[in-house]
């Protein structure tokens, strides 16, 4: 068995600690890995003091503390930086802190309670920091970017000025284990960057975007991400590829002064079809919404969860088969977690034979996804009557009014809500 | 009785309530976009943001700050199912 690398000088005076997972095949449930993953940590020296940026998860801990034991005494710890509190950094942390006392803690304001919930301590003592703060380890300045929700709440940047080198955390980074560490020696691990960013920082597009306006504009050398390889060839292009991956790929026509209504619908005898050509129908009478309707028979080649990410409303109709939304539905709504449709406009439709339910449980997904449904869907017994394809057009004209922000505001009494069915003023 | 006037935004509603009611009673019926968990003020799960009107809300109880502080919720927030309506014109962000 080849021995275990040691610690890895990186810049001047700065070098990897981390550790080695190439057993590791599923991350988090969520994740697929090919080839494991690395948790990388740094130590940063400077002439009045060593910086430690983040940890290791707590089995690879002894891995973590002889690289770290290579290139400095724990007394000579002054800081201690934690980019990311999720585990699988912070797990050696607690053993640090102890090993090294009189290290002071940098972490941002949300971090706070995480740490507490992760180091049990009574008399914590950290140091809160944002955008602008530094700490001067004499000749080397580390100075930290706010960069939240990449991918939680805590989530920071630190950059190591004079080096132009950037350790940030999980952005950038991704699972690929390779002890080469530097991106221009490792395999090709350009997928797994990809998918790394499509799991995991996508659902979060508006704080990338956020993140990027913080640091395109740095002149990096050097990144260092908390996963994966470290990115010393070329380190713009890894930013660049942030961009484009948070940006359309073509120009959406429909214009910032348009709203984007989708209209998916899956139909068994073309009942729930007649029904979503009406609600499509309504909405084009409002100006200022263009309508797409899509059949969800085409679900599994196409690209749907993409069109949601870009849309400002969406519709689903689905007949009720033994009691249930059909699979193709379930399918788009529960594939949703990846992007981000917090408060867009939500709706349901459809025919039904004898209960109908399906509507309902559509309704309280979207709910659930924290989308805004206010109309009530409409339902029909198999065909569809000419006065509920008119419901369905209403519908239409209804959900177009939300979505221009043209709808009156209804007021209405306690008991006039209770008298209504279930969920729906 | 008095009656308590609670504007849901995003969804374009006004309902008109008797005081004392809470807003789980409301929000639920409605069909608002809030998730909820133990309905007992313990897990903070349906915080809810209050737009205006939060002088018409009942008091924080000891609980309540509790958990709205343990979630980081900010001074317009609070929790669905502890706040009660008490008269006025409320709008929440839901």
């Amino acid at each position: 068995m080849k021995p275990l690398p040691d610690a890895v000088e990186i810049a001047p005076g700065t070098h990897w600690i981390g550790a080695l997972d190439p057993g590791l095949r599923e991350f988090d449930i969520i994740l697929k890995t090919a080839n494991g993953t690395t948790y990388n940590s740094y130590c940063v020296r400077g002439a009045n003091g060593v910086a430690v940026i983040d940890t290791v998860k707590a089995s690879h801990a002894d891995e973590f503390f002889r690289r770290l034991e290579q290139v400095a005494r724990y007394d000579e710890i002054s800081t201690i930086v934690l980019n990311h509190l999720e585990p699988d950094h912070s797990g050696a942390l607690p053993e640090l802190m102890r090993r090294a006392p009189q290290a002071k803690l940098y972490l941002s304001t949300k971090a706070q309670l995480m740490l507490k919930a992760l180091v049990k301590i009574d008399e914590l003592d950290f140091n809160i920091v944002q955008t602008g703060d530094s700490v001067d380890l004499g000749g080397r300045t580390l100075r930290f970017f706010s960069t939240p929700f990449l991918h939680w709440p805590d989530t920071q940047c630190t950059l190591v000025e004079e080096q132009s080198l950037l350790f940030s955390g999980d952005v950038f980074g991704c699972h690929f284990c390779d002890a080469r560490l530097f991106n221009d020696q490792v395999g090709d691990f350009r997928f797994s960057f990809e998918y790394y960013y499509q799991h995991i920082m996508r659902p979060f597009r508006e704080h990338v975007l956020e993140a990027l306006e913080l640091l395109e504009p740095l002149p990096l050398k050097l990144i260092a991400p908390a996963h994966g390889p470290i990115l010393r060839d070329a380190p713009q292009s890894y930013v660049q590829r942030y961009r484009q991956l948070a940006s359309p790929l073509l120009h959406n026509e429909v214009g910032a002064d348009n709203k984007s209504l989708l209209v998916f619908y899956i139909s068994s005898y073309g009942n729930t079809a007649l029904m979503a050509q009406a609600v499509a129908e309504g909405a084009e009478t409002v100006t200022g919404v263009r309508v797409s309707l899509y059949d969800l028979q085409a679900m599994g080649d196409l690209p749907f969860v993409d069109l949601v990410e870009e849309a400002d409303g969406i519709a689903f109709g689905s007949p009720t088969i033994n009691g249930d939304a059909v699979k193709p539905v379930w399918e788009l709504l529960s594939s949703l977690a990846v992007i981000k449709v917090r408060d867009k406009l939500g709706a349901a439709f459809g025919s039904y034979g004898w209960s109908g339910e399906a509507i309902n449980m559509i309704e309280d997904r979207l709910r659930g996804l924290k989308l805004r449904v206010p109309i009530k869907g409409v339902r029909a017994r198999l065909i569809p009557t000419d006065e509920e394809l008119g419901k369905c057009r209403d519908l239409g004209v209804q959900l177009a009014q939300h979505l221009t922000g043209t709808i009156q505001n209804r007021v209405i009494s306690m008991s006039e809500l209770l008298a209504q069915e279930p969920s729906h003023a | 009785m008095p009656k308590a006037n609670v504007t849901f935004e995003k969804l374009g509603v006004t309902i008109s309530v008797p005081a004392g009611t809470r807003l789980i009673e409301i929000s639920e019926k409605v069909g608002a976009s809030i998730t909820y968990g133990c309905r007992e003020g313990e897990c903070g799960t349906c915080i809810m943001k209050i737009v205006s009107g939060m002088e018409h809300m009942s008091e924080r109880s000891v609980l309540e700050d509790k958990v709205l502080q343990e979630n980081m919720a900010g001074r317009s927030d609070r929790l669905a199912c502890q706040a009660q309506v008490l008269g006025g014109d409320i709008v929440v962000k839901a």
